[in-house]
């Protein structure tokens, strides 16, 4: 009964103290409408913060596009010349065999040369006929020799052939070399421009699209070099990558969320999950240079080694994101997997993963996207080299798209800096058809409540 | 054996062979205790409320019955809970064959993100409890006709179950557990989360499910106990404090508090 009493008690209290704030408020005093006003300002405030936050961010991305965009696109067109060559059978088949091993091996380039000999009979110092020959590519006698091998009837004729071009000729064409700057300061000289006008005067220059920039592979040449090498490269690498790091990744996920007892032991194995993924890429390059190559003897600047490596990376990001989507599951489901007497791994397998594997396929595509990005520790494993052909498996020599961005990048040639920005761009486009992929993914596997 | 027949005595006297027996229950979470000494009898083909304020523990103890607990961590339990006569805690019981035999309704309707059909088939199709495809679309048409909803949903059964309403998709989920044709049915407040029309439907569904299962309901609703229980029993603090016939309980409650409870006095 004291309890009763001091109840009544409390609650006499309570009505005093309620009477006392039951003071009649004025809503349209200054000071109200003052606060109103001061509420209205800060939230346009806000909005304005929101609104330049997003401008700016869509600037930078602009500028970015702009700059890699107007250095980059002219990468996708090649100067091309024409120039009247004699299929001298003297050089090609001198016994008139037409056996395609004698025209395989007959002295195309000499050909070439000849033709700008007979094209600007004026030339004849040594010094100069050089610098001519350099008009045309290195890599045009090969495009001759399979003209020839494919209708061998072209020799003994004389045709009007378009020759790819060299690539300080091609600079001039695009416009990259000014003939107004002092002569010792330009790639090439007044004798050389005086070609270039010559052959334009005559029609014997053209921008063609530049079909070996998408088929080739690296190359010392950049009229030459192309990106193809380094994507086939980049495809074999993530292929070992997702191949590892998804499963795994699950897998980790799963059993941490789902079957994992709580106790010390998993606490730290959850710690330095997170701790993983803020590891800098680079030290994930010098543990596959040590256990890969040193360790394992698996072979060098090989996809597989940069995809184990990769893989060593992406995977805390995938087994966080796998986590975060599992957990995302309501216990309900799970609940109701359990009730009808679904064992735990059915429950995983029927209910929770199909309900997680948006966020999980979301997450794994960021990794992988992360990884096509990542140069450093492809640096460590010996992916930088120079590699001109084009890796047939992940155990041959490559190099990645990134890789192949420094590479260039750090080349000294003119022509290497639209390469550089045309090969950016196709790195992006391939990131934004695997994040075009993730969404489409999300979109697909999506289920509404 | 010997147990519980021993212990069966300080238990109420009136019941004999009962489906699913609690003995000496007592509940853990970590350091908490959470149930203190229950004995408690279910009577094969009857409703049984459990009722009591909110913390009490009668949810737990409804956990307890078909091991659904197991999946909590830090949760320690001691004493017997027997099904026809045998430890549900013996450890040669299979816990995925018990909850096939002891289906279980949830508070808030969870169907699967998925069809009506695939809802109600799951149960079955995991258990291997059917041969053939039309086994199995007669198992779903019959557990869906026992569950009321068939009417409803016949000519959408491809359609998914999220789409239904809150009651309808109480009722399918009590279609699924009867799916697996289980022997006893725990509800956990089936109908806290409907509106009466729909607590309605499922009360009346209780009412005719109650001559094939044994049904054990958690319920907030002291009315509710009254309609569909033939027992009851009050729970207070993690205990037991009396169990009876449903008209004895309400109209004649032996204990204090349970007069107290159900006069609504506190709670």
């Amino acid at each position: 009964m004291t309890d009763m009493a001091s109840l009544m008690e409390d609650r006499a209290a309570a009505k005093v103290i309620s009477g006392n704030l039951r003071k009649p408020v004025d809503w349209d005093s200054p000071k109200i409408s003052r606060q109103i006003k001061k509420r209205y300002a800060a939230e346009r405030r806000f909005k304005m913060y929101g609104l330049s936050a997003i401008a700016i961010a869509l600037l930078a991305l602009a500028v970015l596009t702009y700059s890699i965009g107007s250095k980059g696109y002219t990468a996708f067109f090649q100067t091309y010349v024409q120039v009247e060559v004699f299929f001298d059978p003297a050089q090609i088949d001198p016994d008139g065999t037409g056996d395609p091993a004698v025209i395989g091996k007959a002295n195309f380039d000499g050909l070439i040369k000849e033709s700008l000999r007979k094209r600007f009979p004026e030339v004849t110092d040594r010094r100069s006929k050089r610098d001519m020959y350099d008009i045309i590519s290195g890599g045009a006698s090969y495009d001759l020799r399979e003209r020839v091998m494919e209708n061998p009837s072209l020799i003994g004729q004389t045709r009007k052939v378009w020759m790819i071009s060299g690539d300080d000729f091609d600079m001039l064409n695009k416009g990259y070399i000014s003939a107004d700057v002092d002569e010792g300061d330009r790639r090439l000289n007044d004798e050389e421009i005086s070609w270039y006008h010559a052959l334009q005067a005559d029609g014997a220059v053209e921008k063609q699209f530049h079909t070996r920039f998408f088929t080739n592979g690296d190359s010392r040449e950049p009229e030459l070099a192309g990106i193809w090498g380094a994507a086939v490269g980049s495809l074999y690498t993530l292929a070992v990558t997702l191949a590892l790091s998804f499963p795994i990744g699950v897998l980790a996920a799963v059993y941490l969320e789902e079957f994992a007892p709580r106790n010390r032991f998993t606490t730290i194995v959850e710690v330095n999950i997170n701790n993983l993924a803020a590891v800098p890429s680079i030290v994930f390059g010098l543990l596959g240079l040590e256990v890969y190559l040193n360790v394992m003897h698996l072979p060098r600047s090989a996809p597989v080694v940069g995809g184990l490596t990769l893989a060593l990376m992406t995977l805390p990001t995938i087994i966080i994101a796998a986590r975060a989507a599992i957990k995302a599951v309501p216990p309900s489901i799970r609940q109701a997997a359990l009730g009808l007497g679904a064992s735990p791994v059915q429950t995983v397998t029927h209910h929770v993963l199909p309900l997680a594997m948006p966020g999980i396929l979301t997450g794994t595509i960021i990794g992988m996207a992360q990884a096509l990005g990542e140069t450093a520790p492809l640096l460590m494993i010996g992916m930088v080299a120079f590699i001109v052909d084009i890796p047939g498996s992940a155990l041959d020599p490559a190099t990645v798209l990134p890789v192949q961005i420094y590479l260039w990048a750090d080349s000294p040639e003119r022509a290497f800096v639209e390469k550089t920005s045309a090969a950016i761009m196709v790195l992006l486009g391939f990131l934004v058809l695997m994040n075009g992929f993730a969404v489409y993914l999300r979109k697909k596997f999506e289920r509404k409540w | 054996m010997a147990v519980v027949t021993q212990s069966a005595m300080t238990a109420e006297p009136s019941v004999t062979s009962p489906k699913m027996t609690a003995r000496d229950l007592n509940l853990f979470y970590g350091e908490n205790q959470a149930l203190f000494d229950v004995n408690l009898d279910i009577v094969e083909r009857q409703v049984t409320a459990l009722i009591g304020p909110s913390g009490c523990g009668k949810s737990t103890f409804l956990r307890c019955m078909n091991r659904m607990n197991d999946t909590i961590d830090g949760v320690t339990i001691n004493g017997q809970v027997t099904l026809d006569n045998r430890d549900i805690y013996d450890k040669a019981i299979d816990v995925v064959q018990l909850r096939a035999r002891i289906g279980m309704v949830f508070q808030k309707p969870n169907p699967f993100p998925k069809s009506i059909y695939d809802n109600v088939s799951y149960g079955p199709r995991i258990h291997g409890l059917v041969n053939s495809r039309d086994e199995l679309d007669e198992i779903v048409m019959t557990s869906l006709e026992r569950a009321g909803l068939l009417k409803e949903v016949k000519d959408r059964l491809q359609e998914p179950a999220t789409g239904l309403s809150g009651g309808q998709q109480q009722r399918l989920c009590i279609a699924r557990a009867v799916a697996v044709s289980p022997e006893v049915i725990l509800m956990d407040e089936p109908c806290s989360a409907l509106d009466p029309i729909a607590t309605a439907k499922v009360e009346e569904l209780i009412d005719e499910l109650r001559s094939n299962y044994t049904i054990v309901i958690v319920t907030h609703s002291m009315q509710q106990a009254a309609r569909v229980s033939q027992r009851t029993a009050f729970f207070h603090l993690g205990k037991v404090v009396e169990v009876g016939e449903t008209d004895q309980i309400f109209t004649n409650p032996k204990d204090e508090r349970t007069k107290g409870y159900i006069t609504g006095r506190f709670g």
